[in-house]
């Protein structure tokens, strides 16, 4: 009656002979997400793709090897027993900020502490979390261009995004703890796209907040670069924390003029309440919390993912402000 | 050599005869250099004709003080700067929030400020030399007017005109309006990793290693340096980067501070509050005093050393520029025949 048996069966094809000849698998955690399914449309060309989420997986292609599963249950185990698998890649980490901390917290780090815990077991060689560049923190004091070595101060004002620096600390601590796997760390800007994250919602209000007087340069990142930047973090060989910044950088004013959204400015002692008390009657998936990214920069600066990964941007600014700008108005 | 900034139509037509537009503001094209490709993205391009690039109150108000004030202002400079001006694109954003729209309305304000208002006096400023560098000059009048000043100098009597980027005070980042108008002009959060993107972008850089402790002194401290920091001189070693040592005489007697409240501007965050007896005028005693501006650049130094040098080296390093800095200002005050001629 284990947890392995019941999940995947559905979804896993019908013969199940990949036991006998296995070809290494790349596990996707959060498979489910826009992000998983993405990557999951790149990689399954390629080889064998293994999913991991608690969520359904209707529209699966038929070659996933789904398993719908929670990540801290001991089911999880059974599947990196069976598989073989040759990288792992994080994408489960749940956003949603209208679960209560606690339960978004232990789900988060406990989920990925047992994917460490599995990765180190079974010796597989590459492990990439996608983290966020985020998790800098937006503060007076940011040089215009953060580098990979700037502390990650982001929860020491915001704590919706402590899961997250938690995370990327982890992960960090996985480079002397296995040192045999590959870890990757990816620090994407603002991705923009179909993804649910906190520039969705921002740009979902119904007149957008700006802070009178702050119009911060900022960094978007179009949701195929990411994409792009996980399949390169597989490379074998590779190992190191990348910042991904993008294409270019707009002023905040410029990109809320572009997506085509009225604005309102708002006097910035003002703002985290409005909002707050916005967010708190439900009317809005954006906490008042995350005003510091409308008033101070957070960019990033990616050389080493240009050099050393080969990445670079393949979507232009319009192309990418255009993605924000149709993902709203759907 | 003088340029005397009363006349600049006659002088600044001899001296720069031939003008290369895309030479013309350094950030926006840099002059080729075997650097490696920098991450940096280029400036934004636009989606839609866009008209009020600050979209910003501030912005706006120069604007209109900008297209009023032109006419007053010298209209061969006028020409001239547009005529640089045409050659770029006046919506684009550098990666640091320059723009060269909003940067224009600025320097009308500027540009008549710097001829009419302060009538500036340069001396030497064909000493700045091409390519990256920094100025480091004193600081003094209780808001960065002397940093506007020389801004407006390498731009009006440089040839070819050059952007200055000022390390500002990490506090001003804090403060609405104020931040985004030091964005837009090109100006940068002082910062040891921001000034060395800049360097090697081959960009001009102003420091006021006096920080806060120079713009806030009193009146009776006029004109002596106070310590200075040591970033800079660092910065220099490391991207080996010529200094040019600036003096600005004339800045200290705008706003004649009696009294620094320091602990109401601990409450207030801010890092000095000083108190003028012009105060006492009412709104008027806001505006500066029109005291004239000399602006002397002095001979660029070379640091030689090792870029982790100890800092006791350092530090002779920076008595070195600090002792040049203090011989140019004696000089210049020396020279000067009364706080407004």
């Amino acid at each position: 009656m284990s947890g392995a048996a019941r999940s995947g069966a559905e979804r896993a094809p019908a013969t199940r002979g990949e036991r006998a000849a296995p070809e290494p698998s790349v596990v996707l955690t959060g498979v489910c997400g826009r992000l998983g399914r993405l990557l999951l449309r790149v990689l399954h060309r390629e080889g064998r793709v293994v999913g991991i989420d608690r969520r359904e997986f209707p529209d699966a292609p038929p070659d996933l090897v789904h398993y719908r599963l929670d990540l801290r249950r001991k089911a999880c185990r059974d599947v990196f027993r069976r598989e073989p698998v040759r990288a792992v890649v994080h994408l489960g980490v749940m956003h949603d900020p209208r679960l209560p901390a606690e339960t978004r917290h232990a789900w988060n780090v406990e989920g990925f502490g047992r994917v460490l815990g599995y990765v180190a077991a079974h010796r597989i060689p590459k492990l990439v979390l996608l983290s966020s560049a985020a998790v800098y923190g937006a503060r007076p004091g940011n040089p215009q261009f953060l580098s990979e070595d700037a502390p990650l101060l982001a929860s020491s004002r915001l704590s919706e995004i402590r899961d997250l620096v938690e995370l990327d600390m982890l992960a960090q601590t996985f480079f002397w703890r296995a040192p045999e796997c590959e870890t990757v760390i990816l620090r994407p800007a603002f991705i923009a796209g179909r993804v649910h994250n906190e520039i969705y919602s921002y740009f979902r209000l119904p007149l957008t907040p700006r802070l009178l007087g702050f119009d911060p340069m900022m960094q978007f990142l179009h949701e195929d670069d990411v994409v792009s930047a996980l399949r390169l973090a597989l490379r074998p060989g590779l190992r190191g924390i990348f910042n991904l910044g993008g294409p270019g950088v707009l002023p905040l004013s410029q990109v809320i003029e572009r997506v085509g959204r009225p604005s309102l400015p708002v006097i910035h002692p003002l703002a985290r309440r409005l909002l707050d008390s916005l967010w708190r009657l439900g009317l809005t998936d954006f906490p008042g919390r995350e005003v510091d990214y409308l008033r101070y920069v957070c960019m990033v600066d990616d050389r080493r993912a240009r050099t050393e990964l080969g990445w670079a941007p393949r979507r232009s600014l319009d192309e990418t402000i255009r993605a924000i700008r149709d993902a709203v108005t759907t | 050599m003088t340029v005397r900034s009363r006349r600049p139509g006659s002088a600044a037509r001899r001296s720069r005869p031939v003008l290369a537009p895309e030479a013309a503001l350094v950030p926006l094209a840099p002059p080729s250099c075997g650097e490696p490709p920098t991450s940096l993205p280029p400036p934004a391009p636009t989606l839609a004709p866009i008209d009020t690039p600050g979209a910003d109150l501030l912005a706006r108000g120069l604007r209109a003080a900008g297209r009023r004030l032109r006419r007053a202002i010298d209209p061969e400079f006028d020409r001239q700067y547009e005529r640089i001006l045409e050659q770029l694109d006046v919506r684009a954003y550098d990666p640091f929030g320059f723009n060269v729209g909003y940067a224009r309305s600025v320097l009308h304000v500027a540009a008549w400020m710097y001829r009419r208002y302060f009538r500036c006096r340069v001396e030497g400023i064909d000493r700045v030399p091409p390519g990256r560098a920094l100025l480091v000059a004193n600081h003094s009048g209780q808001i960065p007017i002397d940093g506007m000043m020389i801004a407006t100098a390498m731009l009006l009597d440089h040839n070819p005109p050059r952007l200055v980027r000022s390390m500002i005070e990490k506090w001003a980042a804090t403060l609405p309006a104020i931040s985004t108008f030091f964005a837009r002009c090109g100006q940068v959060v002082g910062l040891p990793e921001n000034c060395r993107l800049l360097l090697e972008r081959e960009e001009l850089i102003l420091v006021f290693p006096e920080g806060t402790r120079g713009i806030s002194k009193t009146i009776d401290r006029a004109y002596q340096l106070e310590e200075f920091g040591s970033g800079f001189a660092r910065l220099a070693l490391e991207n080996r980067a010529p200094i040019v040592p600036v003096a600005v005489v004339g800045a200290e007697e705008q706003y004649p501070s009696v009294a620094n409240l320091k602990t109401i501007a601990d409450l207030l965050g801010a890092p000095a509050l000083p108190v003028s007896p012009l105060f006492l005028l009412g709104p008027l005693g806001l505006l500066p005093l029109p005291t004239r501006y000399h602006i002397a650049f002095g001979d660029p130094i070379w640091l030689e050393g090792e870029v982790d040098e100890e800092d006791e080296r350092v530090t002779e390093h920076v008595h070195r520029v600090r002792s040049a800095v203090q011989h140019l200002l004696r000089r210049t005050l020396e020279q000067r025949k009364g706080i407004f001629r």
